[in-house]
C-alpha cells in the first residue's frame, strides 16, 4: 500500500496525484465517497478489487453474501434505512447478470445503489470469453445510468460519477463494469467528487406560481386529500410534511414506499392507498374535490382503473421527476422540485383550516373496515393463527420503533397495513418490482447500517426461500436481524387469485415446506416454531428480547385472505371488504 | 390534445457516449413502439450528437416518449415536432447498369426532370443520388424500377426545425453555475 499521500475524506480529494493501480483507485474511490460497508462476491474479473478490499479491511467492511442478489438487495436495505448510497461489487458473467433484478429493484423504487462489477480485459470484449457478458447492455433498461470503463485513468471521475447520480434528484441504481486490465494497470490518482453532470438536472425548479396555483385550490377545497409517496423520504420531507398536514388539515393517505413518513398513529394519517390499502382512503378518492399526490406514481397497483380514478377532483401533483406529470394522471397543477422545498413553500401559503366533518367520514368508514376486515385479522376469535395477529404481537413488542422488512405477498400487505411506525424509513419492501426474496438479504443491509434499530425481516414461506441462502451471511456477519416467517404452506397471494378469479384451481401454489428451524439452526441462529395462538406472544417477546439474530416460524392458517382488495381493472371506489 | 395518430419528429441533443443508442432505443422497444427512421449525427454544437427519430403516435404519447428520453442522464434536451413544424428531407442511391444509362434514352430524362445526381459512372454501373421528400424519391424508385435496379438504399429522415433550440444556451448556463 502506497500511503504517502492520504486522502482528505473530508473533501473526498486528495492533494497531489498519487501512481496507484487501478483496483486500488476503485477502493479509494468508494471511501471518498464514505462508504464503510459494501456487499458483494468475488471471482475472477474482480479479484483485484478483492484484493486492495482486503488490504483496506479496517476502512471498509466486505460484507460477502451467498449469492450476488443477496448482495444487491443487502445493498438495497442498506440504502433504504439510511438514505446513504448502498454498494454491491461482483464479479463479470453470472456474477453481473445475478445483480440484475436488485438493479431493476432499484430502478422502480428510487434507490441510491452503485454497483461495480468487473469485466474481462478489454481486448477479449466482444470474443465471448469465459465468464463474459453485455452486462452494459443488460442493464441498460434498468439503470438509471451506466457505463464501462476500460482504462485505469478513467476509474476516478467514472466511480465520482457514479455516486453523484445515483444520489441526486430522484435516486437510482448506476452500474459501472471495470475490465480487468483496467483494474490492474496504473494511473495518477487524485479524486474529485462530481459537482455536476451538463446534460443532467436532477432538481428542477421549484416554480411560484405553481406553489400559489396549488395553495389556492387547497385553501378553497371542503374535502382535500393527500395521497404521499416515498418522495416524501427520499426528500427528507417528513417534517414539512407534517406541518402541511396539520395546518391545512388535511386527511393523509401514503403508498406502501411512503409508509412511516408521518407516524401511524398520527389523527390525520388515514392509512395506504391502493390494492389491498385501506377502504376509507380507496373509497373517498373517488369523492375528495382536490387530490393532493405527493412524491407518488400513481402506480397502476394505487389508482385502479385510470377511467373512473379521482375524476371529480382537482390533481395536484408534486414530484422531482418531471416524466411523472401527466403519465398517467393528468394533473390541474403540477410542482416540480425537492419535495422539501416544494412542501415547505406551499406551507407559507396555506390557510389553517380543519375539516371535521370530511375527517369524519374516513373515521366512519374506518370503522366499517375495523368491523368487516381488521378485527377478524388482528383479533382473530377462529381456530387457526392469522398474519394479522402476529404482526398486531410486533407491534406491541416494537411499541412502533422497529424497521419492518418485508417480502412480497400476502403477509407484506398484512405487514403494511397493520404494522406500527413511529420513525421514518422504517418500512423497507420491495414495492415497484415484487421481488420475492428481497426480505432476508435487505433486513441484512437494514441491520448493518442501522445496528442500533431493531431490525424485524416479515417473509412468507415461498419468498423466504428464494434467498434463503443469506441465512449464511446473517451467521457470519452475526447480524442481529429478527426473522419471521409465515408460513401458510401456499404461495398465498397467488392463491388467493385462484381462489377469487381462477375458480379455486390451485396451480402450483401449495408448498411442501422442509423443516425451517432445522435449516435455521444448521445456521447456529436461535430458532423456534410457533403453531399455537397461546404460544405466540411469548415467542414473539423471546425474539425481539433476543440480542442475536433470531428466526420465528409462525403457522398461519392455509386459506387465509387479504382483504379489502381492488380486484384488477377495477375502480378504487369498487374495494372490496370480503 | 390532439388524439390522432400523426408523425412526429423526435429531436433529441445527447452526449457522443458509447451505449446511448442502445438507451434510448430501449425506450421504444420497451412500451412497443416501432421506429420508422433513426438518424444520428453530431449537431451544430461541438461534442453533442443529435438524434433524428420519425415515430407515428398521437401527440400524448409523443409528449411522454419525450419525457422518457429527456431524463436519461446523457440527453440534453429532446423536442418532439409536427411535420410542419420542421423542414426535411431524405436522401437515396441507386445503382443501376451502366448499358441501360445508353440504351434507354428515356433514362437520360427521368434523371434529369428528377432533379437527382449522377455520382459516378464506369462500365459496369453508374449511382444515382437523390435528395428529396418521399414520395419524390418512390416516384423515381417505380420510374427506374421498369429498367431494373441493382441497389437501392434510402436514409432515414433528417431535419431541422424552424423554432429555435436553445441547446448552446443551456449549455452555456450550465459552466457559468
Amino acid at each position: 500500500m502506497k500511503e504517502t499521500q492520504t486522502i482528505n475524506k473530508a473533501q473526498g480529494v486528495v492533494n497531489a496525484p498519487v501512481r496507484i493501480t487501478g483496483s486500488e483507485a476503485i477502493v479509494r474511490c468508494l471511501i471518498a465517497e464514505g462508504v464503510d460497508i459494501l456487499y458483494g462476491y468475488p471471482g475472477g474479473a474482480i479479484m483485484p478489487v478483492y484484493d486492495e478490499l482486503h488490504k483496506f479491511r479496517d476502512k471498509i467492511h466486505h460484507v460477502l453474501a451467498r449469492h450476488e442478489q443477496g448482495a444487491a438487495h443487502a445493498a438495497q436495505g442498506f440504502a433504504r434505512i439510511s438514505g446513504r448510497v448502498g454498494v454491491a461489487i461482483a464479479t463479470s458473467g453470472p456474477g453481473a447478470t445475478n445483480l440484475v433484478t436488485g438493479i431493476a429493484d432499484a430502478q422502480i423504487d428510487s434507490t441510491p445503489l452503485v454497483c461495480i462489477t468487473g469485466q474481462v480485459p478489454s481486448h477479449l470484449l466482444g470474443s465471448d470469453a469465459f465468464q463474459e457478458t453485455d452486462i452494459v447492455g443488460i442493464s441498460t433498461p434498468v439503470t438509471k445510468w451506466n457505463c464501462q470503463v476500460t482504462k485505469a485513468e478513467d476509474i476516478p471521475a467514472a466511480i465520482a460519477k457514479a455516486f453523484y447520480i445515483a444520489r441526486s434528484g430522484r435516486p437510482g441504481p448506476v452500474l459501472v463494469d471495470i475490465t480487468k486490465d483496467a483494474q490492474f494497470s496504473e494511473l495518477d490518482f487524485k479524486y474529485e467528487k462530481c459537482k455536476g453532470v451538463r446534460s443532467y438536472n436532477p432538481v428542477p425548479k421549484t416554480n411560484m406560481e405553481a406553489i400559489n396555483a396549488a395553495a389556492k385550490l387547497i385553501n378553497n377545497a371542503k374535502k382535500p386529500m393527500i395521497v404521499w409517496g416515498q418522495g416524501v423520504i427520499l426528500g427528507k420531507a417528513e417534517a414539512e410534511l407534517k406541518a402541511v398536514v396539520e395546518k391545512a388539515g388535511i386527511p393523509a393517505a401514503w403508498t406502501i414506499l411512503g409508509a412511516s413518513a408521518l407516524p401511524t398513529a398520527h389523527p390525520l394519517n388515514i392509512g395506504m392507498v391502493g390494492m389491498h390499502g385501506n377502504y376509507a382512503p380507496n373509497k373517498l378518492t373517488n369523492e375528495c374535490d382536490v387530490l393532493i399526490a405527493i412524491g407518488m406514481r400513481f402506480d397502476d397497483r394505487v389508482t385502479g382503473s385510470l377511467d373512473t380514478y379521482a375524476k371529480q377532483a382537482k390533481i395536484i401533483h408534486f414530484d422531482i421527476d418531471p416524466a411523472e406529470i401527466d403519465k398517467n394522471v393528468k394533473t390541474d397543477v403540477a410542482v416540480l422540485g425537492n419535495s422539501k422545498e416544494s412542501l415547505a413553500l406551499l406551507f407559507n401559503a396555506l390557510n389553517k383550516n380543519k375539516h371535521e366533518s370530511w375527517l369524519q367520514k374516513f373515521k366512519d368508514l374506518y370503522a366499517i373496515e375495523f368491523d368487516k376486515v381488521i378485527k377478524d385479522d388482528i383479533h382473530p376469535t377462529k381456530e387457526g393463527l392469522t398474519m394479522g395477529e402476529v404482526i398486531a404481537q410486533i407491534n406491541i413488542e416494537s411499541k412502533g420503533d422497529a424497521a419492518i422488512v418485508t417480502d412480497v405477498g400476502q403477509h407484506q400487505m398484512i405487514a403494511c397495513r397493520y404494522s406500527e411506525f413511529n420513525i421514518t424509513k422504517s418500512n423497507i419492501t420491495s414495492g415497484g418490482l415484487g421481488t420475492m426474496g428481497f426480505a432476508l438479504p435487505a433486513a441484512i443491509g437494514a441491520k448493518m447500517a442501522a445496528p442500533n434499530r431493531e431490525v424485524v425481516a416479515v417473509i412468507g414461506d415461498g419468498g423466504f426461500q428464494m434467498n434463503i441462502q443469506e441465512l449464511g451471511t446473517i451467521f457470519q456477519q452475526k447480524a442481529a436481524v429478527k426473522i419471521v416467517v409465515l408460513n401458510n404452506q401456499f404461495l398465498g397471494m397467488v392463491r388467493q387469485w385462484q381462489q377469487l378469479f381462477f375458480d379455486k384451481r390451485y396451480a402450483s401454489t401449495e408448498m411442501t415446506n422442509p423443516n425451517f428451524v432445522a435449516i435455521a439452526e444448521g445456521y447456529y441462529i436461535k430458532a423456534k416454531k410457533v403453531t399455537k395462538r397461546e404460544e405466540l406472544a411469548d415467542a414473539v417477546k423471546e425474539m425481539m428480547a433476543s440480542k442475536e439474530s433470531y428466526f420465528l416460524e409462525v403457522c398461519v392458517e392455509k386459506e387465509g385472505n387479504v382483504f379489502p382488495m381492488i380486484p384488477t381493472g377495477a375502480s378504487v371506489s369498487e374495494v372490496r371488504l370480503s | 390534445m390532439n388524439e390522432e395518430i400523426q408523425s412526429f419528429t423526435i429531436s433529441i441533443y445527447t452526449e457522443n457516449n458509447i451505449g446511448l443508442l442502445n438507451r434510448i432505443s430501449a425506450i421504444f422497444q420497451r412500451r412497443h413502439i416501432n421506429i420508422e427512421s433513426l438518424t444520428t449525427s453530431q449537431s451544430e454544437i461541438e461534442g453533442v450528437n443529435r438524434f433524428v427519430i420519425v415515430v407515428h403516435m398521437t401527440e400524448n404519447k409523443a409528449m411522454k416518449i419525450v419525457k422518457q428520453i429527456e431524463k436519461q442522464v446523457e440527453t440534453i434536451r429532446a423536442y418532439y415536432h409536427t411535420e410542419d413544424e420542421t423542414i426535411f428531407t431524405e436522401s437515396c442511391m441507386f445503382k443501376i447498369k451502366s448499358d441501360l444509362l445508353f440504351n434507354e434514352p428515356q433514362i437520360q430524362n427521368i434523371v434529369k426532370e428528377s432533379y437527382s445526381r449522377i455520382v459516378t459512372v464506369n462500365k459496369d454501373f453508374f449511382v444515382l443520388e437523390k435528395s428529396g421528400r418521399r414520395n419524390e424519391i418512390e416516384s423515381l424508385r417505380r420510374d427506374l424500377n421498369v429498367f431494373g435496379i441493382m441497389q437501392f438504399v434510402r436514409s432515414g429522415r433528417i431535419a431541422v426545425t424552424k423554432e429555435e433550440m436553445k441547446v448552446s444556451e443551456m449549455l452555456k448556463a450550465f459552466d457559468n453555475q
